[in-house]
């Protein structure tokens, strides 16, 4: 067995197109590749010359999956640019409207995309033949969160109600009667779906990762806060660019995050510098942040056995579980004492600058900086979606789990492998306008 | 017909072009449909949902996203080879999407701003409906597409009649719900007159003008709607981008937008 292959052509149950192959020669990983082949969409050339306003609709298009982030994140950097704050009720219901997003998108996740590979079928359509209370039960939580975003903002894909100072039109208190009832079953059936995730086999693996995600003082991190790891990194929206490095790495072509030293030159130490890949999303959130979980969310975690440390990536289904049904109760709360504000929007005056926008996308930090012209067109724009991000940390785990588990038969490993990438639920879509690609290999159907 | 495998049911295959993924999202979105969807259909190639990918020939062949590359233009044309029907969803394969914005600029100088390499690029001119390349035989339209009317036309297709999809004006559904035209009462901007019906109408219903994500209804009259809107004070520039969005390049909107610029 001396030179022996991973290859899987086309990756299924992930968002876009992305293919993963791990070359091992005499008994040792030689090669790590997660591929992109999904073509480029051009977002931030083409939003130069928009106008600002434009940006919330516009960069909802990267994402499917998530346009509520990207609508989030492009708002936050203009009431940068403009320095406006959106507070009180406003901000709550923003907040709800993330809640709607997360619950889907953890939903979907664990349900239709990672749930069939730790019990061995090839889709949730197959799942639900043998497990059919589950799936349904998945179903059932993905449209409470579906519903929550389509009441608030007109429809779950692609929604129509967010704007740079807050909304087109509030709802009323009575618009939420129904979905409240529902979010109140969904509620009860995230916290079923911790305790169920937490009865899947999962493979031993662990690594010592940083993980890099937003921290407020207040509450777990939805559109506001520092962002900060577990290794010393403590830095401003602003300071993104300053702390994390877009790279040419040549043998994925592929521009891969990395984390520079921190910007403080009191604060380089050896394990603080040069540290290269690190990790975003479900469980970096959860590890730096599980405190500021509401008391139901916490006990689901340590009724599933599931507290902090988590270092197994693979544990990263029963975390989305935790979020999803931190997101039912978060969603409850702000439903129950919410109050219409006198305004659907605050007013602000455009000016031009730098707006700086950084939210918790379901899969990690999703950041947004715009250049803003006096004309109020975009004069520049740059997006770093979770994915990218994490390119880096999904080679790191392919070569770390192969290399430890060599000896697998070339089935299995191949499924861990594609296991290993779906952890990190990456949206290749979202990746790739800003990803280089490689289209002459790989080829498809 | 393709052969049938053991199930005897149609095949259906979904696949991914330049697009969001949202289009065939919506397939996954309806959920309380997709057990019984899943029961009627055999769902042969859809890698988003499934690592069993069965080869073609297929029943049905939807397609999402839209045409950017060399790789691409080969691709489609294999696709329609083996997909009996042929069904695009969404403004990305109907329409080129809003990446179709490059279409009005080089090409080359886009590659730039994006990437540091740009010589690894492989990329066409021009962002293009699927229809450019391959007979397509239903278009669904919307940015994103209306599940149910999704729903409706893989069920048209399956039972071999016309899918019953409405073709009429935003405003039409403004009217049968009994939204204030928020042009009239308002002087809102709003692309309602002629723009395709599907998503509901909800723009209006929440206090903003259709900025025409289902892209141009039958016989729509832009010249008139701009005129309107050069009424209500917004500018040939306005007017341009307000028709060069997700529908950019469908044929009544990129002519009316070309038609105003400076």
């Amino acid at each position: 067995m001396s030179n022996r292959a991973v290859k899987v052509d086309y990756l299924a149950r992930v968002e876009g197109e992305g293919s993963l192959l791990v070359r091992m020669k005499d008994g040792s990983v030689s090669d790590v590749k997660f591929r992109i082949f999904e073509p480029p969409r051009f977002f931030e050339a083409f939003l130069r010359g928009r106008k600002y306003s434009e940006a919330p609709d516009i960069t909802a298009r990267i994402c499917g999956i998530c346009p509520i982030a990207y609508q989030m994140s492009s708002v936050h950097a203009m009431e940068y640019a403009f320095g406006v704050k959106v507070g009180g009720q406003l901000r709550e219901l923003r907040r709800l409207l993330y809640c709607g997003e997360w619950i889907e998108s953890h939903a979907l996740h664990i349900y239709m995309l990672h749930a069939p590979d730790f019990l061995g079928y090839d889709d949730a359509i197959q799942l639900a033949v043998d497990h059919p209370d589950a799936v349904r039960r998945g179903l059932r939580l993905k449209k409470a969160g579906n519903d929550l975003v389509a009441v608030l903002a007109g429809r779950e894909i692609h929604p129509i109600n967010v704007r740079v100072g807050g909304f087109y039109k509030l709802p009323r208190r009575r618009d939420f009667d129904e979905i409240l009832e529902k979010l109140k079953r969904a509620r009860d059936e995230a916290y079923e779906t911790v305790l169920w995730t937490a009865t899947l086999p999962f493979p031993d693996f662990e690594y010592d990762y940083e993980f890099v995600a937003l921290s407020h003082p207040d509450e777990y991190p939805f559109n506001e806060g520092k962002i900060v790891s577990n290794k010393g990194l403590t830095i401003d929206v602003r300071e993104y660019e300053l702390v994390f490095h877009e790279r040419h790495v040549p043998y994925s072509n592929a521009l891969q995050s990395t984390i520079k030293s921190p910007r403080p030159a009191e604060q380089q130490t050896s394990t603080t510098d040069g540290r290269g890949a690190y990790l975003t999303g479900p469980l970096a959130r959860y590890n730096l942040n599980f405190e500021k979980l509401s008391p139901l969310a916490k006990k689901a975690a340590e009724e599933a056995k599931a507290k902090p440390p988590i270092l197994n990536p693979f544990k990263s289904i029963t975390v989305r579980a935790v979020e999803a049904l931190y997101a039912c109760d978060e969603a409850i709360r702000i439903i129950e004492n919410y109050e219409p504000p006198a305004e659907a929007a605050v007013r602000y005056e455009v000016r031009p600058g730098f707006g700086f926008g950084c939210t918790e996308a379901p899969r990690g930090i999703l950041y947004h900086r715009y250049l803003i012209g006096a004309d109020g067109l975009i004069k520049d724009a740059k997006i770093v979606p979770p994915t990218a991000q994490n390119q880096r940390m999904i080679e790191t785990d392919l070569r770390n789990f192969v290399t430890s588990n060599i000896q697998m038969s070339k089935q299995d490993l191949t499924l861990r492998c594609e296991q290993l990438v779906r952890n990190y639920d990456p949206c290749i879509s979202c990746a790739t306008h800003f990803l280089k690609l490689d289209i002459s290999e790989e080829t498809v159907t | 017909m393709p052969e049938r495998r053991r199930t005897g049911k149609p095949k259906v295959a979904v696949f991914k072009f330049a697009s969001c993924d949202g289009c065939q999202l919506s397939l996954l979105d309806a959920e309380e449909e997709l057990l019984d969807v899943a029961s009627a259909i055999d769902i042969a190639y859809f890698p988003e949902a499934s690592r069993r990918m069965i080869r073609g020939p297929y029943d049905i062949g939807i397609v999402e996203g839209s045409i950017t590359t060399p790789h691409d233009v080969e691709r489609i044309r294999d696709i329609r080879k083996s997909s009996a029907a042929l069904i695009t969803i969404g403004a990305c394969a109907t329409a080129g999407g809003i990446q179709a914005l490059r279409n009005w600029k080089d090409i080359k100088n886009y590659v730039h701003i994006v990437y540091a390499s740009p010589e690894y690029v492989s990329t066409l001119d021009r962002s293009l409906p699927v229809g450019s390349f391959v007979h397509v035989d239903y278009e669904l339209r919307g940015c994103p597409i209306n599940k149910y009317q999704l729903i409706e036309v893989i069920n048209a297709f399956l039972n071999k009649r016309k899918p019953n999809v409405y073709t009429h004006s935003v405003c039409v559904d403004c009217k049968l719900k009994g939204t204030t035209c928020v042009m009239v009462s308002r002087g809102e901007p709003c692309l309602g007159p002629v723009t395709q019906s599907g998503c509901g109408a909800i723009c209006p219903s929440f206090n903003r003008g259709c900025y025409g994500c289902f892209g141009p209804m039958e016989f729509p009259n832009t010249a008139a709607l701009a005129a309107q809107l050069k009424e209500l004070g917004e500018t040939k520039f306005d007017i341009q981008l307000a028709f060069r969005t997700f529908n950019a390049y469908a044929d009544a909107f990129r002519k009316e937008s070309e038609a105003h610029e400076q």
